[in-house]
């Protein structure tokens, strides 16, 4: 599963891991906005940036192919728009709307896979982002564990009645994957009921309280400066270049 | 002698308009251990869950001699821990350190202090070599034992325990009715094992229709209620 799979990268032991998650959140959002103001975005600014964040899943000792894979996973929604810009026959937007959002994926990815999601919680509600936003994102973090093993465990009684989940016409899986569905989400709310009970039960009063508060190193500093002159750097030398 | 738990006329009912629990009486006192019989769906969990404000029906409850309101909520559930049915439902953090600090930390204490407590609360319940591993890589036996820690490190007064041995194979249910004869806090448990309770409980009390309609020792309320195979 993939969320699993991101849980084991975030919990990796290399200095990139190690850096604080406030610094990589910050030169996360420069990366991003130096990608989308980088004018023109041609396949050597697709390159440059790519090529920059590799450096950072080298540094953080993260499967290469891994993480090009399931950067992918962001084409199938983008590629729908380019395909429509290719068809009005502006092929350059359709490859820059691909390019883009494909960096983008692989940046975001590497914070993903490098940084657990409760420091990145912790350090996004530091950073001043909604409380309320966190706490979302809290609750869909362990909500998505619950959700998928629950699908898992219906999926597998389902065939073993002899569902039609994985035979049968299209229409009658379609009916029957519909059918799973309505009732995952209604088991899936009862187990929501009973995850925030036994929070409450601990005295849970919004916000997850870590056991380490993390303060900036000098490396943290260095790293963020290290990324900002990198990212910058790039966005102007492709921009005068061009 | 003031009892820990003081519960008058309780009564609740759900929002579908089933009457679960309908004027219960009952009161738990130090070092007490109070298993709690009865059929599915005759009130026992939805009355637990009134102890520990997790739902507010009609009727006075008092827990360590503070009546049950929205203020009082932080102290109450500092002093009564439960143990849900489901242990996957309470563990949620990266490790079983961390899951274990949750508590002491909503409790406003320092990391270090939270960390002591939960490394303590682990070595009590036999899990402290578990301290770095994901909570969902565990055992069910383990998971039950590391729910037990996460609530033991908040050092509540009292605890209740839902449906504790459900899951558990014969060993890992023998362990836990060792552990839990260790533990000095007064104990009530919602259970459907009879010989769980029975190793356990100085009394035990039957619901029946959201009413307590009987209680005394094990083996009475056991034979009248015809509660065995």
């Amino acid at each position: 599963m993939h969320y699993l799979v991101l849980e084991r990268w975030s919990r990796g032991d290399s200095s990139f891991h190690r850096l604080d998650a406030r610094v990589k959140i910050a030169a996360l959002l420069l990366y991003l906005v130096a990608i989308a103001t980088t004018h023109p975005f041609r396949w050597s600014a697709f390159a440059a940036f790519a090529l920059l964040v590799l450096s950072g899943v080298i540094a953080a000792r993260l499967p290469l192919g891994g993480m090009l894979l399931r950067a992918a996973a962001v084409l199938p929604f983008t590629a729908t728009f380019a395909a429509i810009s290719a068809l009005a026959g502006d092929t350059d937007a359709a490859f820059r709307l691909l390019a883009r959002s494909y960096a983008s994926a692989l940046g975001v990815l590497l914070l993903a896979a490098s940084t657990t999601m409760p420091a990145l919680l912790h350090a996004a509600s530091s950073l001043g982002f909604p409380r309320i936003l966190v706490l979302v994102l809290q609750f869909l973090y362990r909500y998505l564990f619950v959700v998928t093993d629950q699908a898992q465990r219906m999926r597998s009684a389902a065939l073993c009645r002899g569902s039609a989940l994985r035979r049968g016409a299209k229409r009658e899986r379609f009916r029957a994957a519909s059918g799973v569905l309505a009732v995952l989400f209604a088991r899936s709310y009862e187990k929501a009921q009973g995850i925030e009970r036994a929070m409450l039960a601990r005295g849970f009063d919004g916000r997850i309280h870590l056991l380490s508060s993390p303060r900036l190193a000098w490396r943290d500093a260095a790293f963020l400066g290290l990324a900002a002159s990198a990212t910058l750097g790039l966005r102007f030398l492709l921009t005068i270049s061009a | 002698m003031t009892p820990l738990i003081d519960a008058r006329k309780v009564r609740y009912r759900y929002a579908d308009g089933t009457l679960a629990l309908d004027g219960v009486d009952f009161q738990l006192f130090e070092r007490e251990t109070v298993a709690l019989l009865g059929p599915n769906g005759s009130g026992k969990t939805t009355f637990v869950l009134h102890l520990t404000g997790l739902l507010h029906g009609e009727g006075i409850i008092r827990v360590c001699d503070l009546a049950m309101s929205k203020k009082n909520l932080p102290k109450i559930r500092a002093r009564i821990g439960m143990v849900f049915q489901d242990s996957e439902e309470q563990l949620f953090l990266p490790t079983v350190l961390e899951d274990v600090a949750f508590g002491p930390r909503n409790l406003g204490l320092s990391p270090e202090e939270a960390t002591r407590r939960a490394k303590l609360a682990l070595e009590q319940t036999g899990m402290e070599e578990a301290a770095a591993r994901a909570p969902y890589h565990l055992s069910a036996g383990e998971k039950r034992r590391v729910a037990l820690a996460g609530v033991l490190a908040m050092s509540p007064e009292i605890l209740v325990l839902d449906e504790p041995t459900t899951f558990l194979d014969p060993p890992a249910e023998r362990d836990l009715v060792r552990l839990l004869r260790e533990l000095p806090q007064a104990k009530i448990l919602v259970t459907h094992d009879i010989p769980f309770a029975r190793a356990l409980a100085t009394r035990a009390v039957f619901f029946e229709k959201g009413k307590i309609a009987g209680h005394g020792s094990i083996d009475d309320v056991v034979r009248r209620f015809q509660w065995e195979i």
